[in-house]
């Protein structure tokens, strides 16, 4: 496949730290509307990598781009109007505000009508409608009217979720989706997650290998900054290297 | 949000009708002292809008408030000129500060933001200071005349003056109250939440707190252009650094981030600063204990400690 029809294509990505080098010139290519996982130990890049294509983090060499566009040295934000959300590991709302005032702001967020100055917020109905379905389609509905403090951690990770999709995202980076859930709470967002919409070129951070491969058939795994083992997902479970130094067998 | 707006609409009519109403019966001083109370308000909302709403705490506010007044002050007593240019030309100058003090200022955050916000005041102090064949110096520009609007009341009396000052802080109550309510005011919570999440949802962030500085600074204009009126009188005092740590304290002490609040708060100054001023002359020593009391006991300010209670 050329590289231009790819939803994401990575070449010798690199991030130093000092003298650490978090991420160690990794090359991948995800096709659009594929389910990737990114797994590896602590510490492997895997947060830093996201970082990198998001544009929170400059490369410190390699190139970066979506769907064939060149957007390396693009900022944050202009990813994001290219079609390119994400969420945190570290949940990352806006903790005083509302449910649906979090959800708006993911709405507006490419719309003109965010430069908009004398008009309540209010008065958009459209925008509202849209983050009520965004709140609704992560099961967060009847939770609008309440400050994002006030959830629980759970509900906090669908809000995740929520944000992420507001957008309506081309390609989705998910960092441990599930960190901090009961098994219960993991199970409902797995759910959520293979429901989510098949055009959508999903690449998720996964701890718990079920839940990866449940949700994702093509696997990469991370080793301190390198990309050791990429394939489908029983390929790389059977990959020795990867059994020895991920799976601990 | 939404759930807060028609009680601060009532608010805001209630407070405004009560002021206006016993305006008449009250004696020239303390009607003088609500006359300051009314266009420092304005100072202490457009301030919360960087430091309530955005989350951004300049320590330079008084700048765009000076160069205002000394734009209308410079105006009158040079050129004579009318109320509508002086205007213009106060909110104009304040609202072009702001916009090279931005571009210098919103790269930073935190105590950066605060120490650069300084320096940019402090520059401008300088200038009101040493500047003397444009401000008069250390001397101030004295004589500035009340505006003549063409109506049958002349602003020279206090009364007059202070329904005028009032129609002028209730417009800024209007046009602030709908900035903060507003897509983009959203954003502002937004960026004051958390810029991170901003960026990757797609906001230039940068471009909006730069928004935001410059509105910021065009009201305190239009409050600058209002204290050179009411005065008379436009000094280096006005621009000094005390004066951006009392519109600092305004907001603190009102509630930053609930507009009204800090309009209480600028209320509450403006009375005690004179009320405390005719026992003593360290005034300086009672802000600091005003301000250390907020932060122990009202870290989010009167507003705050208020809304807790009812809530
Ligand atoms: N901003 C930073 N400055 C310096 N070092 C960093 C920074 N961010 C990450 N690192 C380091 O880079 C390495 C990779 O971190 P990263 O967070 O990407 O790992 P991860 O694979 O996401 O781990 P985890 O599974 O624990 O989330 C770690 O050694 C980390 O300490
Ligand atoms: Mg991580």
């Amino acid at each position: 496949m050329a590289e231009d029809q790819h939803a994401l294509a990575l070449n010798g990505v690199s991030k130093a730290f000092g003298g650490l080098r978090a991420v160690d010139a990794v090359t991948l290519a995800v096709r659009p509307g594929e389910r990737r996982a990114l797994i590896g130990p602590n510490g492997a890049g895997k947060t830093t990598l996201f970082n990198l294509i998001s544009g929170e983090l400059p490369v410190t060499s390699g190139s970066i781009r979506l769907f064939g566009r060149d957007v390396t040295g693009v900022a944050a934000h202009r990813r994001a109007a290219l079609g390119l959300a994400r969420t945190f590991q570290i949940t990352n709302l806006f903790r005083t505000l509302t449910v649906l005032e979090n959800c708006l702001l993911a709405v507006q967020a490419l719309e003109s009508t965010k430069f908009v100055m004398l008009r309540p917020l209010g008065r958009y109905r459209g925008l509202a409608d849209r983050a009520r379905a965004a709140l609704g389609s992560v099961g967060l509905g009847d939770r609008a009217g309440t400050e994002v403090r006030h959830l629980s951690h759970g509900e906090q990770r669908q809000l995740e979720i929520a944000l992420a999709l507001a957008g309506r995202p081309r390609v989705l980076l998910l960092d441990e989706p599930c960190a901090g859930l009961s098994p219960a709470e993991s199970h409902m967002m797995a759910d959520l997650l293979r429901r989510l919409d098949p055009a959508i070129t999903v690449l998720i951070i996964e701890h718990d290998m079920d839940i990866a491969l449940e949700i994702a058939h093509h696997v990469t795994v991370l080793h301190y900054g390198r990309v050791i083992a990429d394939g489908l997902r029983d390929e790389v479970k059977a990959n020795p290297l990867v059994r020895e130094i991920y799976l601990g067998a | 949000m939404t759930r807060r707006r028609p009680g601060m609409l009532v608010g805001v009519t209630v407070v405004a009708a009560l002021a206006a109403g016993v305006a008449p019966w009250l004696p020239s001083y303390p009607l003088t002292l609500l006359t300051q109370a009314m266009i420092v308000a304005i100072l202490a909302m457009s301030l919360d809008v960087l430091l309530g709403f955005t989350g951004l705490p300049s320590l330079g506010h008084a700048a765009y408030f000076g160069v205002a007044a000394y734009a209308v002050a410079i105006l009158t007593t040079e050129r004579q000129s009318g109320f509508v240019l002086c205007l213009i030309a106060g909110i104009v100058t304040a609202a072009v500060t702001a916009a090279l003090f931005g571009l210098i200022a919103i790269r930073a955050t935190g105590t950066y933001f605060l120490m650069i916000t300084l320096a940019l005041g402090m520059v401008v102090w300088g200038l009101a200071f040493r500047w003397v064949s444009l401000t008069k110096g250390d001397n101030g520009i004295s004589g500035v005349p009340r505006p003549d609007l063409g109506l049958p009341w002349s602003l020279w009396g206090p009364l007059p003056f202070f329904y005028f000052s009032l129609a002028c802080a209730l417009v800024a109550i209007l046009l602030l109250g709908l900035i903060v309510a507003s897509p983009f005011g959203m954003s502002l919570k937004g960026i004051r939440e958390s810029e991170s999440r901003m960026r990757i949802l797609g906001y230039n962030v940068w471009l909006h707190k730069y928004l935001a500085f410059i509105i910021a600074g065009t009201f305190a204009g239009f409050s600058g252009v209002l204290w050179a009126y009411y005065n008379g009188f436009v000094s280096p005092v006005d621009v000094q650094l005390v004066t951006s740590v009392e519109a600092l304290l305004m907001v603190a002490l009102g509630g930053p981030g609930t507009l009204l609040g800090p309009a209480a708060g600028a209320a509450i100054i403006v009375f005690l600063k004179n009320f405390v001023s005719v026992y003593t002359k360290r005034w300086l020593l009672i802000l600091g204990a005003v301000y250390i009391g907020v932060i122990l006991f009202a870290p989010r300010g009167l507003a705050g400690a208020f809304h807790r209670r009812s809530s």
